[in-house]
């Protein structure tokens, strides 16, 4: 990775000709399509240290040498892996995953269920992450006095705590003693939007405030790596307010780095959504994954992980985009 | 390492004093979670001298007792003292989490430090296997690895070891690289010293303190994954008294305001609570990175 940013920066400054940013953009996409190949691969071949193949596991102990032969050149499991690891590339990337185990295609059991998580993380992000900055910002403007030392210290605590902890915490203070809001948030598709976002506000709220501290940490921290440069001092000698120094010279320098947070937290909130999900009973994907564990369903679970996977590098190659088109040197490269 | 930071005058006092100035200026957070965490580290090695029923003794024949004189924080659901079971859940959470996470370093450590040495086409195989793999969410990863190798805790243990060395090996493959160029490393090769060696005797005791700082970090993690798990019905099996287990078998009784499964939830984040704490301490003064001075 370093090696390859180094290679970058030397490029930009050597051949000036080509638009840099345009480069980097190509590289970091060529780099993200290059992870995608090899997690998918990854995710492929765990399944082959599985003992016995997918037929044994569909067919069960019982079945005869034949019908065991039968349903393998039915699945092309007769097939040497990088073939089949192509066909099964294929067939992803048109979204069929396949049969699981239960006889059912993976994308009808995991199809609505994936729906209702994005929902439910969206939903989250759209709050989380501009309070997260915001109150990041806020400890950086009052830095090391009490308003920061509070947020750091609560922001330290609730890092530390169980997702399950926060939302068993919220469920006994809003549901059960102050009955504002449901216990259980088992959203059907019959409810109208009102009461689905009613019922989605439990969940929501902890998932929040499971990556609140993440995100606000990071974004201090970014800042306050900023404010020691000499053209923080400089703007601070003009005279101009410590707020206008933060919000208008520090944080653009700090963008980059605080988009990659975000995008981390965010792939973490979209896995991390299972404790969350099994506790309000959402109907979300993580109760499929953790019955999947359980019955051994490994199709339905290699789907989600790669979707999972699919996500978090999409997401880290939008953040590594906004880093550098948020990067103002790289606009101006003759000038450096 | 943190020398810079006694002021002056006062520098020539021996080790004695160093070491209660040192803690002296320990802030009052990381004490109250050095205390914790010797509370639970003594409840977990005596948890037989301590708790006052056995882990898997059935004491009452009404399941969901009420806290009461005999039964402290009341019964479980197949009528076992839950108090009990709190005490050797401290013996059995905490310890697989530290065995996991002395895993995690070991293999991490291990071979981060031995792609920093030998370097070249195998320092960049690793690396780039190590890349993919951390681009694929921690949990969603150990869930299906979990649903490949079958449940119980040796599986556990291992998996988790092996997704959590990723980042340790980036951390001690970063730090060792710093040592690598030094002359008593090229000095030892030139004596003619094995891999193993210079990987253990010349490197590693050099690296160790950035180690140490991280320690605290992944244990953490570590534990509240296998909680979570435990909490899942997926980690440590029944009867297993566990923490993240105990709150999912008595998690019907929040619904009826009763705060019982509360408070293993409770003991696991008070626990990391305190760890962070003095992970961050340590952080902020082996780093030198604490901002404003």
């Amino acid at each position: 990775m370093n090696k390859a940013s180094d290679e970058q920066l030397e490029g930009t400054f050597v051949n000036s000709t080509a638009n840099p940013i345009l480069r980097m953009l190509t590289q970091r996409i060529m780099l993200g399509i290059l992870s995608l190949l090899i997690v998918s691969f990854l995710i492929f071949s765990a399944v082959s240290l599985l003992p016995g193949d997918f037929a044994t596991q569909i067919l069960g102990g019982s079945a005869t040498p034949e019908t065991l032969a039968a349903l393998r050149e039915q699945l092309g499991l007769d097939l040497p892996w990088y073939q089949r690891y192509v066909v099964w590339l294929g067939n992803v990337s048109t979204g069929d995953f396949g049969q699981s185990f239960s006889s059912r295609p993976v994308t009808q059991i995991i199809g609505s269920r994936l729906l209702n998580t994005f929902y439910l993380a969206g939903l989250t992000a759209l709050f989380a992450v501009p309070l997260a900055i915001g109150l990041g910002i806020l400890a950086a403007l009052y830095r090391n006095r009490t308003v920061d030392r509070l947020l750091s210290t609560a922001s330290l605590a609730s890092i530390s705590l169980p997702d399950f902890f926060i939302a068993y915490i919220l469920m006994l203070t809003f549901a059960i003693e102050l009955h504002w809001l449901p216990t259980i948030s088992n959203i059907r598709p019959t409810m109208d939007t009102g009461e689905q976002l009613m019922r989605m506000v439990l969940p929501a709220l902890t998932l929040t405030l499971v990556i609140l501290a993440y995100i606000m940490r990071n974004t201090r921290a970014a800042i306050v790596g900023v404010m020691s440069r000499p053209y923080i001092e400089m703007a601070e000698l003009k005279g101009e307010s410590p707020a206008r120094v933060v919000i208008r010279h520090a944080l653009p320098n700090a963008i980059g780095p605080i988009a990659n947070v975000v995008a981390l937290s965010l792939a973490y909130l979209i896995a991390g959504v299972v404790v969350t999900e099994v506790v309000f009973a959402y109907p979300g994907i993580g109760q499929t994954i953790v019955d999947a564990v359980r019955n051994r369903d490994i199709p339905v679970i290699q789907a989600c992980t790669l979707i999972f996977s699919v996500t978090y590098i999409l997401l880290n190659l939008i953040a590594d985009v906004i880093s550098i088109i948020s990067n103002p040197r790289l606009l101006h490269p003759s000038g450096k | 390492m943190s020398s810079s930071d006694t002021d002056g005058k006062r520098n020539v006092g021996t080790y004695f004093h160093g070491v209660i100035r040192r803690m002296s200026r320990v802030p009052l957070t990381s004490w109250l979670g050095i205390v914790v965490i010797a509370m639970y580290v003594l409840v977990a090695l005596f948890a037989p001298l301590i708790a006052p029923y056995g882990e898997f003794e059935v004491v009452s024949q009404r399941p969901f007792e009420p806290w009461s004189e005999q039964f402290i924080f009341g019964t479980d659901q197949l009528g076992r003292d839950v108090l009990s079971r709190l005490i050797f859940g401290a013996r059995n959470t905490i310890g697989i989490a530290f065995v996991a996470t002395s895993l995690t370093f070991l293999i991490g450590g291990t071979v981060g430090i031995t792609a920093a040495v030998v370097g070249g086409v195998v320092d960049q195989a690793i690396s780039r296997v190590v890349d993919a793999v951390m681009s694929i969410p921690d949990l969603v990863f150990i869930l299906m690895l979990l649903a490949i190798a079958g449940p119980g805790a040796t599986n556990l243990v291992i998996i988790i070891a092996v997704i959590g060395a990723t980042r340790v090996y980036r951390l001690s493959r970063a730090a060792a690289h710093n040592v690598v160029s030094l002359e008593f490393v090229e000095a030892a090769r030139a004596r003619g010293e094995t891999l193993p060696w210079v990987v253990t005797q010349e490197i590693q005791p050099n690296i160790l303190p950035v180690l140490i700082s991280d320690f605290g970090m992944r244990f953490c993690f570590v534990f509240l994954a296998i909680a979570g798990l435990s909490f899942l019905g997926v980690g440590l099996q029944p009867p297993t008294a566990e923490w993240g287990s105990m709150v999912r078998e008595s998690a019907a009784l929040i619904s009826a305001g009763d705060i019982t499964p509360l408070i293993p939830a409770t003991a696991i984040g008070l626990l990391t609570i305190a760890v962070n704490f003095v992970g961050d301490w340590i952080l902020n003064e082996t780093s030198g990175l604490s901002d404003g001075r």
